[in-house]
């Protein structure tokens, strides 16, 4: 079954990979997709048996993350469905340039978009540490040219920060790994060690602790990258905003999930063996420096695709911190990523439909987004109460149980400057949301305008943009989901979130 | 036996310090592919165990990989990109010398700090492995030219991967595979974009790419 | 051992070292396929310029007339304290390869105050380029004498690098056998090869710099001595050869592991050895080109670089 997971999606898409009429590679990538969560939702009834000598396992927290990968995956091909159908194979000029570009094949996009999911589901099933390095470096790989999917030069370079930064940042964990595997190997010689995280943890007390410390710090600061917090944030935001927005929808919510797993996984053997406190210190430092680095970036943002990534990175600290200061903070941290990937991605949805309209990223040009695109508009303004974490949002609850763990454990300090940065991030967004959504368009954004009646008023021109339900109802369904998730979480939900919390506890 | 490993080690440490001071790209690659053929013999002379089948393949399949194939893919990307040389690095020839001996000697008080807990052919691995990771980050930095940004990545894998070949043993088959596997698609990737970057803009200077910022 | 051996040295460096450029000389013609100069041209030379008297500028200083014999002088005692291999040196004591570096550092202060006393812009152009490179090839030079005196010593696994006495040249390089060199060839490769560009630094040898080019932009050390002539010229000349055998003695003493403790032996395959690497200079010269002034400091540093190599080695290998 876990096989069957990670292989089905790996297949298609080689398969999709050889095949050339675009209505093909829809159907199979929505049924790749709806397939994939169909077998994940299983696995919820039935737990998998574990594969290759228990290198394959999907315990509580792995789940966790698949889940959310699959259904992200679910709704952004739904989304991109209608995406595909809409962009113009053509070549065509770049509105921000005016230079001329193509977009890559389709077969290739989807072919790498099928892949991207197989190496997704590898990160969250594999137990074994060099296994779990391998896929988030395919994943790097894979989304690469997800990134460069409209061919013009800023995609290109925000690709090629991305797979230098990020290369060489697993690169780092890499030899975190291999600094794992001396920790494991006793004094007697090369012992057969298993890097798996359960006999890790069960002999934690054998590992050597110097090499175990080193290796911590090389994983944190290598999956530290592909997770975006600061300093090592750099590639984020560029591969956020020049990407199609599906992918940034996957990337954000998707993606950082995976490496924040990675990083829980070396957290968990850390804790096991005594090292509680040494990997406290850096999450809590690296938490709150992504979140301050983060709320400067925000206020006064004049990309709302790169501020959407910025924020990606603020909730990225909050997660770090959250499982830094442990204890309920650790369930806060599973329910946080949840609910952050949900609304990142419903977000991300939303921006492209508004890009799409406006043919403009400028926080600054667009206003009376819900003048033209009403229901996005609204979303638009849900979104960013979700993300914000405002009630009755699923991140409220979430945040706020940060806030307690962090009091409960006399952390006050911290506490006030996490609320602190908060409550800038609130402001700086507010500003740039309300202003996008109010008003009126100064001037209708560059379309067709011969279209339009020669004494063109605002209120008719909202006919002439059709919001199609497959733009529309994936951010609607993520946004559904979100605020379900802040008034009622259901009870089998419940209880593996606390085995997540529980595992990565290290108990 | 000690002889034969000091040696290795004094040439793959040699290898970093021609990379680190020629400016001809072609020789860059050149030196890089020596030195994958060098790691190549790592495993080969620094496992106490005969010869098994795992290590020999092992140890071909790396010098195949880092010492043919990837300079054979980097030399694709430079001839079709066209340059021959590095004009102007962050870091002049000389300075990265001394830079280098500085950071040999910070790798060599590393491999003091964390001594290995169990013996090893040579205590200078760790400090040959550090180095060769830190040379590899620096050419990084300090060049402006993908192909040796490039260049400096696969000598940073080069000497994490020099440090498990030597020590961390145990490590399955399966593992090395897909790590070498890994880098490859790296490298193949980093290639093609080359490619791209050489046709879009008609250079492939990095620091030139900064349209992204804020 | 006889009490005249360490004699030998200085004595067979005063008659022979002339021959040691010519050797280098004829190697070059060889291999270019020319005639080339005879293999006693320095002899000629040197006896020619000591028949002649000096010319002297009316603007130069005592300092300018001290230069070249201050330089001969530091030379000559330099000499005293080189060791052929096995064979000691006339003097020996502990810590003397400083004070060997030191001479040599005299000589050179001489020659570049000699030099800018003349006032003329290319001289100073010299010294200043002169200067530039000792800068790198001095602590090339004596870390890698540091490394060797760390080679070959039993040691207790305990003890820290700094409880080690101090020893003179003579005794670091007697201990140099086979066994050694099978146990810590690395390092004494590593030493040689620093010492070996060194020596090319220091003796103004092609790739650093060109002895017969005259071309004042280009030169280093040439362009220093312009103004001397007669005797002073002489001087300068014959102290450069015996520099040269200084260092080619140091070297083969290095590369060649023979200490049989028979001196006959011993003398011979140094001297043998010295040959050799004087035509490997030969050789090298014919086949490489001066290197770009910018990149001679990137050698330099290269030889830095080793020397520090095997300097770590050795004492945390």
């Amino acid at each position: 079954m876990i096989l069957l997971l990670i292989l089905l999606p790996v297949l298609a898409g080689v398969i999709s990979f050889f095949i050339r009429p675009g209505w093909m590679l829809r159907s199979i990538l929505l049924a790749t997709a709806g397939f994939h969560a169909l077998l994940t939702g299983g696995t919820w009834l039935r737990q998998p048996a574990s594969v290759l000598e228990e290198w394959l396992f999907l315990d509580a927290p792995g789940r966790l993350f698949l889940s959310i990968t699959s259904l992200l995956f679910l709704v952004t091909s739904v989304y991109a469905l209608g995406y595909l159908m809409r962009e113009d194979w053509g070549q065509r000029q770049d509105f921000e340039e005016g230079m001329l570009f193509t977009n890559a094949r389709e077969s290739v996009f989807v072919c790498c978009l099928l892949i991207f999911l197989g190496m997704m589901t590898l990160v969250t099933v594999s137990q074994h540490f060099g296994l779990l390095w391998v896929a988030v470096e395919a994943t790097t790989l894979v989304s690469a040219p997800l990134i460069y999917f409209h061919r013009h030069v800023r995609s290109l370079e925000a690709t090629w920060k991305y797979i230098m930064i990020c290369s060489v940042g697993i690169a780092l964990a890499l030899l975190g790994n291999f600094f794992l595997a001396v920790a494991a190997t006793t004094a007697t010689g090369h012992d057969h060690v298993p890097l798996l995280v359960n006999s890790l943890v069960n002999g934690a007390a054998n590992l050597s602790r110097p090499w175990l410390k080193a290796a911590f710090i090389f994983m944190l600061v290598g999956y530290g990258t592909k997770m975006g917090l600061a300093p090592l944030h750099t590639w984020l935001p560029d591969a956020h905003s020049e990407s199609p927005s599906v992918i940034s929808a996957l990337l954000s919510g998707a993606l950082l999930n995976c490496a924040f797993l990675a990083i829980l996984r070396i957290n968990q053997v850390c804790i096991a063996a005594g090292l509680a406190e040494y990997g406290k210190t850096l999450l809590l430092g690296f938490g709150l420096f992504s979140m301050l680095v983060a709320a400067s970036f925000i206020v006064k943002q004049l990309d709302f695709k790169r501020l959407l990534a910025y924020s990606s990175v603020e909730h990225m600290g909050i997660l770090s911190l959250a499982v830094g200061l442990g204890g309920d903070g650790v369930y806060a941290a599973m329910l946080h990523a949840i609910n952050h990937s949900l609304t990142k991605a419903m977000l991300f949805l939303v921006a492209g439909n508004i890009l799409a309209v406006y043919h403009s990223k400028s926080t600054t040009d667009i206003r009376g987004i819900s003048s033209i695109l009403p229901i996005n508009g609204v979303l638009w303004i849900v979104g960013f109460l979700a993300i914000t974490g405002s009630p009755p949002f699923g991140l409220f609850v979430s945040e706020l149980l940060v806030l307690k763990a962090a009091l409960d454990q006399g952390h006050v300090a911290i506490a006030m400057a996490y609320l602190g940065l908060l409550g800038i991030v609130f402001i700086g967004m507010a500003a740039i949301f309300c202003r996008m959504v109010q008003g009126y368009p100064a001037e209708l954004p560059t379309f067709d305008t011969s279209q339009l009646v020669p004494n063109r008023t605002v209120a008719t021109a909202s006919r002439f943009f059709h919001e199609s339900p497959l733009s529309v109802l994936p951010p609607i369904v993520l946004g559904m989901l979100v605020t379900l998730l802040g008034l009622f979480i259901p009870s089998p939900l419940q209880q593996t979130l606390i085995r997540a919390a529980a595992t990565v506890s290290g108990q | 036996m000690k002889l034969w490993t000091e040696t290795l080690i004094v040439l793959l440490i040699l290898t970093n310090l021609k990379l680190i001071s020629s400016s001809r790209l072609s020789a860059c690659i050149r030196i890089v592919a020596v030195q994958g053929i060098l790691l190549g013999v790592v495993p080969l002379l620094a496992g106490q165990n005969p010869l098994t089948w795992r290590i020999a393949s092992l140890a071909g399949l790396t010098m195949i990989l880092k010492g043919m194939v990837f300079p054979w893919l980097l030399l694709k990307a430079m001839r079709s990109a066209n340059v021959r040389r590095e004009m102007e690095p962050f870091v002049g020839y000389s300075a990265s010398l001394i830079v280098a001996a500085g950071l040999l000697g910070f790798s060599i008080w590393m491999g003091r700090q964390l001594p290995m807990p169990f013996a090893v052919a040579s205590p200078l691995i760790t400090p040959m492995a550090v180095f060769t990771i830190m040379i590899g980050l620096f050419a990084v930095i300090s060049r402006r030219k993908a192909v040796t940004q490039v260049l400096g990545y696969l000598v940073m894998e080069n000497g994490i991967y020099a440090f498990g070949l030597s020590f961390a043993q145990q490590e399955p088959f399966l593992i090395e595979l897909g790590t070498l596997l890994d880098v490859f698609m790296a490298v193949f990737v980093m290639g093609i974009t080359i490619f791209h970057i050489n046709r879009e803009f008609n250079h492939i200077d990095a620091d030139r790419l900064n349209a992204l910022r804020g | 051992m006889n009490i005249l051996h360490p004699l030998l040295n200085p004595i067979l460096a005063l008659f022979l070292a002339p021959l040691l450029p010519g050797i280098i000389n004829r190697t070059k013609a060889i291999v270019a396929g020319r005639t080339g100069q005879p293999l006693l041209q320095l002899y000629y030379d040197l006896f020619r310029l000591f028949q002649k008297s000096a010319v002297y500028s009316l603007t130069v200083s005592p300092i300018f007339k001290a230069g070249p014999l201050v330089g001969l002088a530091c030379i000559v005692m330099g000499l005293t304290l080189v060791p052929m291999g096995g064979i000691p040196s006339l003097f020996g004591f502990a810590g003397d390869l400083v004070v060997l570096a030191y001479l040599m550092g005299l000589a050179r202060f001489f020659t570049v105050a000699a030099a800018l006393d003349t006032g003329s812009a290319f001289e100073g152009m010299g010294a200043s380029r002169e200067v530039q490179f000792s800068v790198l090839a001095e602590p090339a030079l004596l870390l890698g004498l540091a490394a060797i005196s760390q080679v070959g010593l039993i040691r207790p696994l305990t003890a820290l690098p700094t409880a080690i006495p101090l020893e003179s040249l003579s005794e670091m390089l007697a201990r140099l056998s086979m066994s050694v060199w099978m146990a810590d060839g690395t390092v004494l490769l590593l030493t040689s090869a620093a010492l070996f560009i060194v020596m090319l630094a220091e003796n103004c040898r092609i790739p650093v710099d060109d002895p017969t080019t005259h071309l004042e932009l280009t030169m280093i050390h040439e362009v220093m001595v312009l103004d001397h002539s007669g005797p002073d010229f002489g001087m300068i000349l014959y102290a450069a050869a015996l520099k040269l055998w200084i260092f080619l003695a140091l070297l083969a003493g290095l590369l060649i592991p023979v200490r049989t403790g028979n001196f006959w032996m011993d003398g011979a395959s140094i001297l043998i050895g010295m040959v050799v690497i004087a035509i490997g200079i030969g050789v090298i010269e014919s086949i490489n080109g001066r290197l770009r002034l910018i990149r001679v400091p990137q050698l330099l540093a290269g030889a830095l670089v080793l020397s520090v190599m095997a300097l770590v080695m050795v004492l945390w290998g």
